[in-house]
């Protein structure tokens, strides 16, 4: 499997009134072709400024990305593109489908004509060739009466049925690569289903990469191959589904886990729920952000920042638990999230 | 990606010590920003933006310049003097006399006086009634709300210039407040309407139901949970009605419906310089720069006031 | 023996949209809470169920039918037993953000019940502000803060002591947590759980969250196009569901477990959720229904009971027994 896209010290702050936010903060990993790669972790961890840089969709007044940081895709770095070379690169290689449907459509352009767009920018059909692969794409995500809603308007549209256009939107012009930022939180469970479904028959169909931020963990499980969990703007663990939701060595990672509740729980039991808030990403942080509501926390965690340590190929980690002097609680760890 | 710096740091703390396990900090729920009110963040955005703060400087200078200069001069603003007619601005008179031998300084900062004066009543009277009106229509919303707006929708497309026209004939009487009554009849209609669509957007959030839930009176809603979220529309629309009343009254002073000798207002001394315009260009040019001055700058502050008070602004 | 601290009967809340177009959101609705207990209702967008919370406390005008609290009729009073009503039965947002008003400091937010239905003095007024503040785990500090400066787990603390303070029997929780990260929930979670044991509240929990619900609730409510589909204990519910749409809801939660086999297991419901204004006749769920006889086209099952404590309204729930 070729390495698409890859990305190496990725640093974007915020200049606020309050001082400078750095809401991501050396942020590296690698996506191959066919992949899925899940972003998981909360609000506020830096994971949708991730996925915005990737398509270079910050402001530049306000989002600062940082000098040494490289976004490689296909061996062209994407952040020194020209104005030409973006354009070709957004849309045609690199999709992109957004949280909430009904804010990221335009409520005056038809469907039809929203999907024909990226088609005559990027393959330069005329207006009827465009038409019918707009229909084609349609069909693709499965719309019922397809001829019908390429002149329907998306208010006219149920929400799940506009994240099919959304989606119809970003694959039309074939990418390779498919960032989906949270795209079925807005959804009921049903139809959240019905997307996901969808978009695990495309990702086979197209052979498709695709990146998934969201903090849903239940998701995760059924459609990622790979997990990077971050928090305060870094990558704190990431590996395989297996590895991450068999062997999380991460307590953050075993908390996010634990949190949700499980069917098989008893009835009005206490769930494990971590104490605190995330840090304020003005903090410059020197040490492990997860610290302070860290039930682990060593004296070593308050004052420098963990190593990644490899575990397998694939698992890697950063937390001083890992550390050889550091206590062993491997077995802790097995119980509780049991 | 580790600075050699970092290395050496991290084996200084490296001791028999470092993994003794520590626990979760026994913290509550604290903020670590600045506290920071909504008005003390507005001022601080509206201090970002330059050219409000130059136009906002410029309000003051002007304000200066109509309260000052008569005070301090030994002539007053009337005063005839024949043997000072038309003169160039020179020394003695900065903006030049007019066809009297009157000062021309002194009769702009008096009749600017006049001019913003009547700016600032005009866009006040009209914006609290409107405040009212809108308030109380959109607060009751249904019947109440439709008959309202009907009568609104009504009195706007009376043009304003038939009204003052007719005012001044019923009224007899040329002074500054039957101007200003003339002029604000129907002037509260727009800030009516702006008002209640405002009302309107508010009563559907959350906290005004929140707060019918749990039985606070409809007097209290109103005062603490509207109004306080309308003010900053209302201001910004004051002050951007400000430069519309002073033209107002400078254009009806030009016609002739306005301000009569022996008072003064811009728009007055505009209509006078008017046909003199060939010889002495200047007598029309200060008074027309300062409408034109006053003007911009309310609209350059109203700008900044409205970027600066729209929470959504924040970045 | 705890008696029913609420009891509603054949309740319906129809909006008017157009010229004779009317929306039923709440359609011949039936159930009671118990004092003490939780009743979670669950159901997808356009369900119902926030209408009916909001109508159950009186926030919009019943178009039918008969809500009791603690006995006592609802739909006549008035005055100072309307306000008692308001101060015993109580409500938390789901938005964080809308539900607090930008204007005014997180002390008054909370001390706005106090204002309405006590009356304290100052001295007296901070005390329960700031032992409210500690109950929920928020500190002292933020009393003078405003609500744009807090997180959204803080500000639904807010919203949980505002209710809170005025000593409430009845707490509807209109999606709590939805608008929170996964953590926060948690945390939100345990602190109403927390408090219901400590002060014997009432909770009903409505969400889309059926994982949550489960969690937190003693008995369920599956809503549908403004109807109860199923009601019954969370372990009945879950074990021995006997309605065709409850059956493919549960399986469509997602679970965090990696397993290639539960996707084969799921039950796929095709289509949308018809138009609410223009529902379908018999079973609202006839026309994605797999299990849809001809008798589920033609009539509307009523909600029977069909073990004791589960109800259900289904006309072949017999096969699922």
């Amino acid at each position: 499997m070729e390495k698409i896209l890859s990305v190496e010290n990725l640093r974007v702050s915020f200049n606020t009134y309050a001082g400078e936010v750095r809401a991501v903060r050396g942020v590296d990993f690698n996506l191959h072709a066919g992949e899925t790669l899940a972003f998981v972790g909360e609000s506020g961890c830096g994971k949708t400024v991730t996925a915005k840089a990737i398509m270079r969709l910050l402001k530049e007044d306000i989002a600062d990305i940082k000098k040494d940081s490289k976004i490689i895709y296909k061996g062209k770095d994407v952040l020194k593109m020209s104005k030409k070379e973006l354009q070709a690169y957004r849309g045609d290689e690199v999709g992109m489908i957004f949280q909430d449907p009904m804010s990221s459509l335009n409520p005056t352009m038809t469907c039809g004509n929203q999907i024909m767009e990226s088609l005559i920018l990027h393959r330069d059909l005329d207006k009827k060739e465009a038409r019918q692969e707009a229909l084609k794409m349609l069909k693709l995500v499965k719309i019922p009466d397809a001829e019908k809603r390429l002149d329907s308007y998306p208010h006219e549209l149920s929400g799940g049925m506009r994240q099919r256009i959304m989606i119809a939107i970003a694959l039309a012009c074939n990418p390779s690569v498919l960032i989906a930022d949270e795209p079925t939180t807005a959804l009921d469970v049903t139809i959240q289903a019905q997307i996901m479904d969808l978009l695990n028959e495309l990702k086979h169909e197209l052979n498709m990469a695709i990146i998934l931020v969201t903090h849903d963990l239940g998701v995760v499980a059924n459609f990622a191959d790979k997990i990077q969990v971050m928090y305060a703007g870094q990558v704190i663990e990431r590996g395989t589904i297996d590895e991450i939701f068999s062997a999380p060595k991460h307590p953050y990672t075993w908390a996010l886990l634990k949190s949700v509740p499980k069917l098989s729980n008893e009835n009005k039991q206490e769930l494990y729920a971590l104490e605190g808030t995330p840090p304020d990403l003005i903090l410059p942080l020197k040490h492990c952000p997860f610290a302070k509501r860290c039930k682990y926390g060593m004296k070593i965690c308050h004052e420098i920042m963990p190593d990644a340590t490899n575990m397998t190929g694939s698992h890697e980690v950063s937390c001083w638990l890992m550390h050889p002097d550091a206590p062993k609680i491997e077995a802790d760890f097995h119980e509780e999230v049991k | 990606m580790q600075s050699t710096e970092n290395i050496k740091k991290k084996n200084d703390y490296l001791n028999k010590n470092s993994f003794d396990i520590v626990g979760v900090e026994d913290d509550f729920q604290e903020i670590s920003r600045p506290r920071v009110s909504y008005y003390k963040d507005a001022w601080r955005r509206f201090k970002q933006n330059k050219v409000a703060l130059f136009a906002l400087f410029i309000l003051f200078a002007l304000i200066i310049f109509v309260v000052v200069p008569p005070i301090l001069s030994s002539t007053t603003f009337n005063q005839i003097d024949k043997l000072s007619r038309n003169l160039k601005p020179c020394s003695d008179h900065l903006f030049g006399t007019d066809k009297l031998g009157r000062d021309l300084l002194l009769r702009v900062a008096v009749g600017g006086r006049v001019s913003i004066v009547i700016g600032i009543a005009g866009a006040f009277i009209t914006s609290i009634l409107g405040c009212i009106y809108g308030g109380i229509s959109a607060y009751f919303g249904g019947r109440v709300d439709d008959i309202m707006m009907r009568i609104v929708e009504i009195l706007i497309c009376i043009p304003y210039l038939i009204i003052v026209i007719l005012m001044s004939l019923i009224l007899k009487s040329e002074s500054i407040g039957t101007l200003i009554l003339a002029m604000t009849i129907t002037g509260w209609c727009g800030v009516a309407r702006l008002v209640r669509g405002q009302i309107l957007q508010i009563k559907s959030e959350e906290y005004i139901l929140a707060a019918k839930a749990m039985g606070v009176s409809s007097f209290r809603i109103v005062t603490k949970y509207m109004i306080p979220n309308v003010i900053g529309i209302v201001i910004v629309q004051i002050t951007f009605a400000i430069p519309g009343y002073i033209f107002g009254e400078a254009f009806l002073s030009y016609i002739g419906l306005g301000i009569q000798s022996p008072g003064t207002s811009w728009g007055a001394l505009a209509s006078s310089a008017q046909p003199m315009l060939a010889y002495h260009p200047y007598q029309l040019f200060f008074p027309s720069l300062m409408i034109a001055l006053t003007m911009l700058s309310f609209t350059l502050v109203g700008d900044g006031l409205r970027d600066a008070l729209d929470p959504k602004m924040r970045k | 023996m705890s008696e029913n601290i609420l009891e509603v009967k054949n309740l319906s809340k129809s909006f008017q949209v157009g010229k004779n177009l009317y929306l039923k959101a709440v359609d011949d609705v039936s159930f009671t809470i118990k004092k003490g207990e939780t009743l979670g209702l669950v159901g997808e967008s356009g369900c119902g169920k926030t209408t009916c919370g909001r109508t159950v406390l009186k926030l919009y005008e019943p178009t039918a039918g008969e809500i009791k609290f603690n006995g006592v009729n609802i739909e006549k009073l008035k005055g100072k037993n309307m306000l008692n009503f308001k101060k015993n039965a109580q409500m938390i947002f789901q938005d964080p953000t809308s539900s607090l008003n930008p204007r005014m400091t997180i002390f008054e937010i909370i001390a706005e019940g106090l204002n309405v239905h006590f009356n304290l003095s100052k001295e007296e007024k901070n005390k329960m502000v700031k032992e409210i503040l500690f109950q929920v785990g928020l500190s002292d500090s933020f009393g003078n803060r405003f609500a744009h400066e807090l997180s959204g787990g803080q500000k639904q603390r807010v919203g949980i002591a505002r209710s809170l303070i005025v000593n409430p029997e009845l707490i509807v929780c209109d999606e709590p947590i939805s608008a929170l990260d996964v953590s926060i929930q948690a945390q939100i979670v345990n602190l109403l759980i927390k408090l219901q044991k400590e002060k014997n509240l009432t909770y009903l929990f409505i969400s889309h969250d059926l994982s949550m619900v489960k969690h937190i609730s003693d008995r369920i409510g599956v809503m549908y196009l403004g109807s109860i589909f199923e009601l019954a204990t969370s372990e009945e519910l879950f074990n021995n569901t006997l309605n065709p749409y409850t059956k493919a809801l549960l399986s469509a939660i997602p679970d965090a477990e990696p397993n290639a086999d539960k996707n084969n297991d799921r039950i796929k419901i095709k289509g949308e959720v018809p138009s609410p204004i223009n529902q379908p006749k018999g079973c609202k769920f006839s026309t994605r229904c797999e299990y849809a006889t001809e008798e589920c086209h033609k009539s509307r099952p009523e909600l029977v009971e069909a073990k004791p404590g589960h109800f259900v309204a289904c006309h072949n729930y017999k096969q699922f027994l």
